[in-house]
């Protein structure tokens, strides 16, 4: 069970949250071609190691907030929001 | 010789006034207070407790803790009953039940033994060779006989009374077992000041102190036990909790406990639950659980009466139970030798002790002058007796046979540290030549292990490692110390080295995994056909894989494999263990979320109407819906069909409360919905609803709905009920991710405004009668447009939009107006015999006017799919613009909406029927669409139903079969329009 510190709402369950999935792919621009956007709907790396992932506070203020996770050890090692630019400890 | 159990005449933590009877098998048996049902039954020289999994062969009690293979019976009787607990950890209590397992018929006389007579069928891999031919034959017949031979206990069929419930806690450090070790942990991190909780499996706390004859400070160690516990129980920040397992270890220290609340009476007291599922969140762990004996391979080592020598040593001491009356002790290290004097101190005769190693270590005693026969570098060949030990054979390094007539053989293999936990957090133990057992390595940050569970055996280091502990948790978690560090004295040990005895000069059937019926040669065979792995020589012998998880098997199995592959033990390595520890209910798992309470019950504002005027509800998600509103005497069909009628012909009410609603405002709110939906959002004038269609970014449609422009930067938004919460999180997704620019702020409002529809051609002068002195005419609310007014102080929105394809209005008030507003328009609607429609009669409506909903809005259907295509802007991107664009998303020969109805009226459609040119002779391959939406539509006669089929509308005036082989029925069909009923709309403008 994950703590994870919400930049709005401090330290809060896991439960409270959603988890959405990789913060490293950013929506391409309306005028980029086809395999642009199939790369931003379908594919993911599956780093072992750290992460920067999306976590939903759906049960609490609502904002996505930006997690710097290990997907070996379950650490965190920080948290924002989606406009910071996080660090990401070496693998 | 007398034979079997006893109970001495004195000593032991029992109380001898309190004499309690209790059932076994249906005998009546007398124990006393503070026995376990496994010390009970001892004491009355029961030996047999249980017969093994595969072979049913004859099994006693090895143990005397969670660690125990043997002894499972099935507790309590009726509802109450459940399997596969361990006699050693039960408390009798007066007129407790427990039965024995896996007998036919019964526990002496098993018919299933003859399984041991064709053990070669049952080797490594059994499963998957015995039973390979004929394939026809495994769902009837071999299952079946598995099953019955093979299997630990039955599981209740009616419905446990009891309840279970969990709790949360947190704390600065957390002690998982009371032996010295944990103890002095809790107390030294209690004596700084840090929040303490202590969990212990047993009623008891001392751990192994209670089993043994030691002292602290020059007094037994019982008295420093209690006052040490005293002292935790006086602190305001100590919680000691006994009856309670660490049964698994999560993220983030999380531990979960399962505290068996009132498993030691018959019935809970009023109020309590049966057990109680905790989730402790610590900031530190200390894991101070202890190690469990290793019991020895030879022969026949499984027979009734072999025990763990340090079990028989806890029997004697803790219950004044002697397991037998003449036994021999096989050690491979000197704590053997202290069973041998524990017996002897209580007057029991000790046969003989036959020590692996040529020399012991520094003893308390010399067995010689107790006149204990000591044979040593002798090691056991094999037990014999056929339903319990009578003797044993063993063989010395000359390899001179000798047999010893006894009928209890006390084994100690070793000790291997309780290294569950531990291994849980993801860290793999590590094997520690010296004690020839498998010891934590590396922790997880804010966990340790101390005491025997970490390899230090003796009490001294156990005392001072536990203080040790205790101080450094206490201070990471920020607690300095203040503590005096005082640790007790005791006499020091000084043991010998162990002799790391695995096969050995064992003969016979050898036994590994006692639970599941895993012998060495199992191992050795697995090995052999290739199952070099020790996870996969786990998961094809079954070796580790029973309840107790190979508590007492898995180092000997390993040590078993490491020989076979002529590797060393640390090479081989171990499995990983899994929580739960101990096996656990599933009602602790579930806890209060079981029936009505899995998930919440969402009614609408309306509900109290609905059930006072005879509403059938269904579940729609969360939520309860009126489904239909039956007289008496309607069935479902005839309801749903007056329903209908009554809308078509003059006025109906319908709740549509469990839509989702979202409030949006901003400058940019006209632009966010833009980027939303596939159509134009820009111009909607004020007081303007419009149809949407979202795309999910793959393309394919996700949502539908109206939203309404309220104001410039106002915008009320309606989606589908199963799609309210995820609608909501993509807009928060694509607001505060992808164009944070966007100045718009939303929230739900689903619970803020309730709704109904007020649809037939009568609705107009209902909805003026409602609301006197408010202009509804079609110059003020003309098809899709919005009013926002007030009557009585009520704030009312009206909609004018239809779903019927009716004249009708969706009127939406604050949701505590509910009630009283639905009376208000319902009383209103008295004279045209206005009635309440549920939600067939809704579907009946919408599938005669070809509206697409869930059925047709699956997550695999394009807007072109639904005849939506043309709805979508070319002049503007929009999520799932670009992927909608793909070849697949556009091929011309994608089942696209069409309406079918039945050739034949006398014949019914089935939603979920796939359409084929043929009427015989069709397989999957060659179906051209399917059937989404039925009805059997009172406007058009017959029943109808919305499909999608190849083609599209080219097909229309076409027949096709519609086939549903579930029912085996097949239907001729042509297919028309998807708008049934009122093509041209003509009645929903009124």
């Amino acid at each position: 069970m994950h703590q994870i510190q919400c930049p709005w709402c401090g330290v809060r369950d896991e439960a409270e949250f959603q988890y959405k999935g990789d913060a490293t792919v950013v929506r391409p621009t309306d005028d980029t071609d086809e395999a642009g956007f199939f790369r931003y709907v379908y594919l993911r790396d599956n780093p072992k190691g750290w992460h920067t992932e999306w976590w939903h506070h759906v049960a609490g203020c609502r904002q996505f907030v930006k997690v710097v996770r290990n997907t070996l050890t379950h650490e965190i090692s920080t948290s924002g929001t989606p406009a910071d630019t996080l660090e990401v400890p070496e693998s | 010789m007398s034979v079997g159990g006893k109970r001495l005449d004195q000593g032991g933590a029992i109380d001898r006034q309190r004499t309690v009877e209790f059932t076994f098998d249906g005998v009546s048996y007398n124990g006393h207070q503070g026995d376990t049902l496994a010390s009970a039954l001892l004491a009355n020289g029961v030996r047999l407790f249980g017969r093994s999994f595969k072979y049913h062969r004859p099994r006693g009690l090895l143990g005397i803790g969670f660690e125990e293979p043997n002894a499972l019976v099935e507790l309590r009787s009726g509802a109450r009953a459940e399997p596969n607990t361990r006699a050693t950890g039960i408390e009798i209590f007066d007129g407790m039940e427990a039965k024995s397992q896996n007998r036919f018929p019964s526990l002496a006389f098993d018919l299933l033994g003859v399984n041991q007579l064709f053990g070669r069928f049952f080797t490594a891999g059994f499963y998957y060779k015995t039973f390979m031919w004929p394939a026809g034959f495994w769902e009837p017949v071999y299952e079946k006989l598995i099953r019955r031979a093979a299997g630990l206990g039955t599981a209740s069929r009616e419905s446990d009374p009891d309840h279970y419930e969990h709790s949360h806690a947190h704390c600065d450090v957390l002690v998982v077992g009371t032996g010295p070790a944990g103890l002095m942990a809790a107390l030294t991190a209690a004596q700084t000041g840090a929040r303490v909780m202590v969990l212990e499996d047993r009623a008891w706390v001392g751990g192994m102190l209670a089993f043994e004859d030691q002292k602290i400070e020059g007094a037994p160690a019982q008295t420093w036990v209690d006052a040490t516990l005293h002292q935790l129980q006086s602190m305001d920040n100590v919680r000691v909790m006994t009856r309670t397992t660490a049964v698994g270890v999560y993220d983030g220290n999380v531990v979960v406990g399962l505290q068996r609340v009132a498993d030691h009476v018959a019935e809970p007291g009023l109020g309590d639950p049966r057990q109680r599922l905790w989730i402790l969140r610590a900031k530190q762990t200390i894991f101070a659980t202890g190690s469990i004996e290793r019991p020895m391979l030879f022969g026949n080592n499984d027979l009734p009466g072999v025990m763990l020598a340090s079990a028989v040593r806890g029997y004697v001491h803790r219950f004044a139970v002697t397991p037998g009356r003449a036994v021999v002790i096989v050690t491979t290290n000197d704590d053997g030798y202290n069973t041998a004097f524990a017996l002897h101190e209580a007057g029991e005769p000790v046969v003989a002790i036959v020590d692996a190693r040529d020399k012991s270590g520094e003893l308390a005693k010399d067995p010689s002058t107790l006149g204990i026969k000591v044979y040593r570098g002798s090691l056991p060949v094999k037990a014999v007796g056929w339903q319990s030990v009578k003797g044993l054979v063993i063989e010395n390094a000359q390899q001179q046979r000798t047999t010893i007539d006894c009928d209890c053989i006390a084994v100690s293999g070793g000790f291997n540290p309780d290294v569950n936990l531990y291994s849980q957090t993801g860290h793999a133990p590590v094997w520690n030549e010296s004690i020839a057992a498998f010891v934590p390595g590396d922790h997880r940050s804010g966990s340790q292990s101390v005491g025997a569970c970490n390899g230090d055996f003796s009490l001294a280091d156990c005392l001072s490692a536990g203080a040790a502990s205790g101080a450094s948790a206490a201070a990471v978690a920020g607690f300095a110390s203040s503590a005096s560090g005082a640790v007790p004295s005791v006499r020091g040990e000084h043991p010998g080295t162990i002799a790391a005895v695995w096969l050995g000069r064992s003969e016979g059937k050898v036994f590994v995994d006692l639970q599941n019926d895993v012998t060495a040669q199992d191992v050795t065979l697995a090995e052999q056909e290739g199952y070099v792995s020790v996870e996969h020589t786990k998961r094809y012998t079954t070796l580790g894989m029973a309840t107790d998880q190979g508590k007492t098997a898995n180092v000997n199995g390993i040590a078993v494999l490491a020989a076979a592959r002529g590797q060393a033990i640390a090479d081989v390595g171990t499995t990983r263990y899994r929580p739960p520890t101990v096996p656990v209910a599933i009602g602790a798992f579930a806890g209060h979320e079981r029936g009505k309470n899995f998930q919440p019950i969402r009614k609408t504002a309306f509900h109290a109407w609905h059930e006072k005027n005879g509403a059938v509800f269904v579940e729609a998600g969360q939520w309860l819906r009126a489904r239909h509103y039956p007289l008496p005497g309607e069935d479902i069909m005839a309801a749903l069909k007056r329903e209908a009628k009554m809308v078509r012909e003059s006025v109906g009410m319908c709740d549509v409360s469990t839509l989702g609603k979202i409030e949006i405002f901003g400058p940019d709110a006209a632009e966010f919905l833009n980027r939303l939906y596939i159509n134009n959002w820009l111009k909607l004038p004020i007081g303007k609803a419009r149809y949407g269609v979202m795309l999910r970014e793959d393309g394919y449609v996700y949502d539908d709905g109206t939203t309404s422009r309220l104001g410039e930067n106002h915008f009320f938004m309606t989606t589908t009920t199963a799609n309210a919460a995820g609608v909501l999180a993509h807009m928060d997704y694509h607001s505060q991710v992808v164009w944070p620019d966007l100045d718009v702020v939303f929230c739900s409002a689903t619970e803020q405004w309730c709704g109904f529809a007020l649809a037939g051609p009568n609705s107009r002068t209902v909805l003026e009668k409602a609301l006197p002195g408010v202009d509804v005419g079609d110059e003020v609310l003309p098809f899709m447009g919005v009013l926002s007014t007030e009557v009585d102080g009520m704030p009312v929105r009206i909609f004018r939009i239809s779903f019927s394809g009716e004249l009708a209005y969706e009127v939406n008030v604050p949701w505590g107006y509910g009630v009283a507003a639905w009376e208000r328009f319902f009383a209103a609607g008295q004279e045209h015999g206005i009635i309440a429609y549920g939600t067939e009669a809704l579907t009946v409506l919408r599938i005669e006017k070809g509206h697409a909903a869930g059925q047709e809005l699956d997550g695999r259907t394009t807007a072109a799919d639904l005849g939506m295509g043309r709805m979508a802007s070319k002049t503007k991107s929009f999520i799932g613009q670009p992927m909608s664009q793909r070849a697949g998303m556009t091929a011309a020969d994608r089942p696209s909406l069409v309406g079918i109805k039945v050739v034949d009226s006398s014949q019914r459609l089935r939603g979920g029927a796939h359409l084929f040119d043929r009427i015989d002779g069709v397989d999957s391959r060659g179906s051209i669409g399917w059937v989404t939406s039925v009805t059997d539509s009172p406007a058009v006669g017959c029943w109808i139903a919305l499909a999608f089929i190849k083609g599209g509308s080219e097909q229309i005036g076409k027949r096709f079969y519609a086939h549903y082989p579930l029912k085996d029925e097949v239907v001729e069909v042509e297919v028309c329009s998807p708008h049934f009923f009122d093509p041209d709309g003509e009645r929903l403008r009124g």
